[in-house]
């Protein structure tokens, strides 16, 4: 068994800023990461990060188009801090040598994006995220704190009580991919999860094979709510063949989309007659699907983005990685054709329940990042509004955990307060079935004695872990995972994405169901324990069904249009009814919903919710 | 065990021309017109493979197999792969269905599908690339997959880089500058930004390492990746105390450093971020040269 104070999971952007603020504040930190921290999906961010920086912007400027921007679900204290906190976090990686574009006067560029109304995007070329991972990394090698890079973390080791929120956390259990070992990590005191989006759950998807929302469905079986699982966001420019994302960078320079017809839809046919390109991502992904649907797409799939008359030297000078995105993954010259473009999964809003020190319910259990719900993005994230989510939620989850001076939190967490729960009828009772392979978290299922000795709730979870791998190697015979994967992008790529309508969703919940039964008789080909993939797949596709299964039933019991959740039979945002989270907690095998109000008072105001027109 | 590197074979895919071509033009324009040089050439290949495809219908690949742990792998063997070809398939599409549908143990690194990531840099077709981003159409069939030379391999496709990630950090791979005012940003010229921007593309992938017949011989060559991300720190203005300056060219100029290099170009041919590589390197070979002068 290793053991450190901080343990954060996951090296991508959020996981590396939180393990640099808790050594900061004197912790013994340790990553552990199933990718090395380089390869970790924060590198593919291209278009950039948002911080008010300039004379003209403030925090409460950049308050204000968040709130609107989450068609007002986000809450406004964790809201409130994201705006505050990102100009100095944005500065510090400055400080750190992040190579960003430059102003004639050698200042930090910033550009505009989609829902804002200031250009406050600062960015590095096309390639933002690559640069910010790049540039925590290297500190975090400066700094020499431990790295446990190829380990795949299975589960969180828990105490057992019935009451969620009385349950402590005392570390992790994983696998070390190269050997097959597996091994405790005990965190005296607390462990971050830090392991990104999952955006495996759909078939068409920016995000990397890796995006396979691990921490999510580890905190959801531990006893930590999901909060706001039904809003995800389709990014409007992806292109057809992969999904490679073409950064909205490129409609911010001023970018156009058109149909089949050679028309500027955007504003042709009425979808954003102000913003037009540059509305928020969840109008422009639903604009083009109508064109397509409506027959003025190319080849029934796609639209066109044509950047061309922005003229080669602007083109090269901010947006020459997209040229060769466009040329390496769908044979395209952006600086002589239009690019096709389509809409794609890209980000979770919802995520892991979290206060705005990154603290779920159960004590010293953390989560940020995208793997968070905070919620700073409320039903539709802004452009630029990820990035610094990770660095100023990442830093305050560390010092949090590491016992740094950190002010107490306005939002409330669990099931405690202000909750009223749900009575929607599901097609099936969910999550029921799939026991099997999956194995459920070893959380109070013990059923005796309840143990409160932190080296003993690790044991007792790393034994679980490798009885459940030994059984998962032992099966000669059974179904492949990468089969039940493939239903499950199907279905929720079909029926629970840009448009839903409630059949559909309900199919896809029946949909799941069968998946889970047939994961029981999943099997792993692969008898070796060195750098066994297979193995590690099966696991990660057991997590990617708890987690479309929370995206579907938000998706079901949310019965309003708002944000990116568009729903045919309610085709209004419902103020009365709705400005509260979905949140959904696994309770003895089963997943329950409840809500919670949306905290809509600032400092020193409160958001009225407005229409959201653009 | 290590791979042995076969021959190199014939891909017309020089980019040393373009570096050391001495013409005006800007390193942004020699990519630009490398890039529709070798689309022109993509675009015969493509339309010849895809011919060949409609014929075949299916991509023939041999792929390296190796497994310490499990009977029958444990000498190292190639395995053949039909997998049925669409457009727009690359080696990586390629290796995934394999993966998926016939041979679960079949294993490689991979993650964005979108060459950001570097962990699929492999060995195909005699040449250092980063499967995800090269195109099926490209390649004359079979199609050979190997993992990068050079490097122990784990199993299958996937190596081992503990040795390039110790390359990397010897070179204190971060950023040392001092001067940075409290709560603004310190300032970066244009042009300084020009001068490191390609620098700081290396996504750490090992291609350049691998292609390198001086890394092969000596162990402890620093290597084209970790000089480069020397050169990135030793050319970015923000660090400019003349102490850290001879720091930083001190361990380059160790006796595993940059004097090593031979200029054979092969890493910048072989680098997916067209990354300049042999030029960083004699760049800092003159620096080294001048603070000799200066100092002795
Ligand atoms: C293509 C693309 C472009 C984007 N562009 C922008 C942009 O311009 N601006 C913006 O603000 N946002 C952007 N976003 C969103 C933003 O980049 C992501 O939300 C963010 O990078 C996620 O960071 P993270 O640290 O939460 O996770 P990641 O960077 O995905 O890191 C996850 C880490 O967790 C580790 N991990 C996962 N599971 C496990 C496990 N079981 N055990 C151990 N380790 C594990 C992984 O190894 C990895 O290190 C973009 C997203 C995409 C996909
Ligand atoms: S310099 Fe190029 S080839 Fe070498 S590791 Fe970096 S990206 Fe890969
Ligand atoms: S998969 Fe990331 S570089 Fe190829």
């Amino acid at each position: 068994m290793y053991e450190h104070d901080v343990i954060v999971v996951g090296g991508g952007g959020a996981g590396l800023r939180a393990a640099i603020a808790a050594h900061e504040e004197g912790a013994d930190v340790a990553i552990v990461t199933k990718l090395h921290p380089v390869r970790s999906h924060t590198g593919a961010a291209e278009g950039g990060i948002n911080a008010a920086l300039r004379e003209g912007d403030d925090w409460e400027l950049h308050a204000y188009d968040t709130m609107k921007g989450s068609d007002y679900l986000a809450d406004a204290p964790a809201v409130e801090t994201l705006a505050q906190d990102s100009p100095e976090e944005v500065i510090n990686i400055e400080h750190w040598g992040m190579p960003f574009s430059r102003e004639d006067d050698g200042t930090v560029s910033q550009r505009p994006f989609g829902g804002l109304s200031f250009p406050r995007t600062t960015y590095a070329g096309a390639e933002t995220g690559h640069h910010l991972l790049h540039t925590m990394y290297e500190q975090v090698v400066k700094r020499g704190i431990e790295v446990y890079d190829e380990w795949f973390v299975q589960d969180v080791a828990v105490t057992d009580e019935d009451d969620p929120s009385e349950r402590s956390c005392h570390g992790v259990v994983g696998i070390d991919v190269k050997t097959g070992d597996i091994q405790g990590f005990k965190a005296n005191d607390g462990v971050i999860l830090a392991t990104g989006g999952p955006g495996q759950a759909f078939d068409h998807t920016t995000n990397a094979v890796a995006n396979t929302g691990d921490g999510y469905a580890i905190a959801y079986r531990a006893g930590v709510p999901l909060e706001d699982m039904e809003f995800v966001q389709f990014h409007p420019t992806t292109l057809p063949s992969t999904g490679v994302l073409i950064s909205e960078g490129v409609r911010g320079e001023g970018g156009i989309l058109y149909n089949a017809d050679g028309e500027r839809f955007m504003f042709e046919h009425g979808y954003a007659n102000n913003e037009g390109e540059l509305a928020s991502r969840d109008v422009v992904s639903r604009a083009e699907l109508t064109e397509v649907n409506e027959g003025r797409g190319f080849e029934d799939e796609y639209v066109m983005l044509d950047m061309r008359h922005l003229g080669e030297e602007r083109i090269l000078d901010r947006l020459e990685n997209i040229l060769h995105l466009a040329e390496d993954f769908e044979g395209v010259d952006g600086l002589k054709e239009p690019m096709p473009v389509k809409p794609g999964q890209h980000y979770q809003m919802g995520g892991v329940e979290t206060d705005e020190n990154g603290h779920t319910c159960i004590d010293g259990l953390y989560a940020a990042g995208e793997t968070a719900c905070v919620s700073v993005h409320g039903a539709n994230r802004l452009g630029g509004n990820a990035l610094p989510e990770l660095i100023v939620f990442g830093a305050r989850a560390g010092v949090h955990a590491a016992g740094g001076d950190i002010e107490d939190a306005k939002i409330e967490t669990g099931e405690r307060g202000n909750i009223e729960y749900d009575d929607t009828e599901m097609p099936v009772q969910p999550g029921e079935a799939g026991i099997g392979a999956g194995g459920e978290a070893s959380t109070a299922t013990d059923g005796g004695a309840v143990t409160q000795d932190a080296t003993a709730v690790v044991e007792r979870e790393v034994e679980a872990q490798r009885e459940r791998v030994e059984e998962m190697l032992s099966r000669e015979d059974g179904v492949k995972h990468s089969q039940i994967r493939a239903r499950l992008q199907k279905t929720m790529t079909q029926n629970v994405n840009v448009f839903r309508e409630e059949e559909g969703v309900r199919q896809a919940l029946r949909d799941i169901r069968d998946i889970r039964e047939a994961y029981e008789d999943v099997y792993v080909e692969d008898p070796s324990r060195t750098f066994n993939t297979d193995l590690q797949h099966t696991i990660e596709t057991r997590n990617l069904i708890d987690i479309a299964e929370t995206i579907a039933m938000g998706a079901l019991v949310r019965d309003e249009f708002r944000g990116a959740h568009w729903r045919k039979e309610h085709q209004e945002r419902k103020d009365d009814e709705w400005l509260k989270h979905t949140l959904i907690a696994w309770h003895d095998g089963e997943p329950e919903v409840f809500f919670r109000p949306v905290i809509l008072e600032g400092q020193n105001k409160t958001y009225e919710p407005k229409e959201r027109s653009y | 065990m290590s791979t042995q590197v076969p021959e190199q074979e014939g891909e017309a895919e020089s980019s040393a021309d373009a570096e050391t071509d001495a013409s005006v033009e800007s390193p942004q324009e020699q990519r630009m017109a490398k890039k529709a040089t070798d689309r022109a050439y993509r675009d015969a290949q493509k339309k010849a493979q895809e011919e060949i495809a409609a014929a075949e219908e299916a991509v023939r690949m041999k792929v390296f197999r190796y497994d310490p742990e499990v009977e029958g792998k444990q000498e190292p063997r190639f395995d053949e792969f039909h997998v049925p070809f669409e457009k727009g398939m690359t080696v990586l599409d390629a290796l995934m269905y394999a993966r998926d549908h016939y041979d679960p143990s079949l294993t490689f690194r991979h993650s964005c599908r979108q060459a950001v990531c570097g962990s699929d840099a492999m060995f195909v077709n005699g040449q250092q690339r980063l499967c995800c981003k090269t195109q099926m159409s490209d390649l004359e069939w079979p199609v050979r997959v190997e993992p990068l030379p050079h490097q122990d391999v784990v199993k299958d496709l996937v190596v081992d880089m503990q040795h390039f990630y110790d390359q990397m950090h010897s070179v204190e791979p971060y950023f040392q500058g001092e001067n940075a005012p409290d709560g603004e940003e310190q300032k970066q010229t244009r042009e300084n930004r020009e001068k490191i921007k390609m620098s700081t593309r290396c996504i750490w992938c090992g291609a350049c390492m691998s292609s390198c017949n001086i890394a092969a011989g000596d162990n402890e060559y620093l290597g084209p990746a970790a000089i480069n991300k020397a050169y990135r720190f030793y050319m970015d203005e923000r660090e400019d105390e003349a102490e850290l300056e001879e720091h930083r060219l001190r361990i380059l100029e160790q006796e595993h450093g940059v004097w090593r290099c031979q200029t054979q170009f092969s890493c910048t041919e072989v680098c997916p971020k067209d990354i300049p590589l042999t030029e960083h390197i004699q760049e800092l070979k003159r620096e080294a040269v001048k603070s000799n002068l200066k100092f002795w």
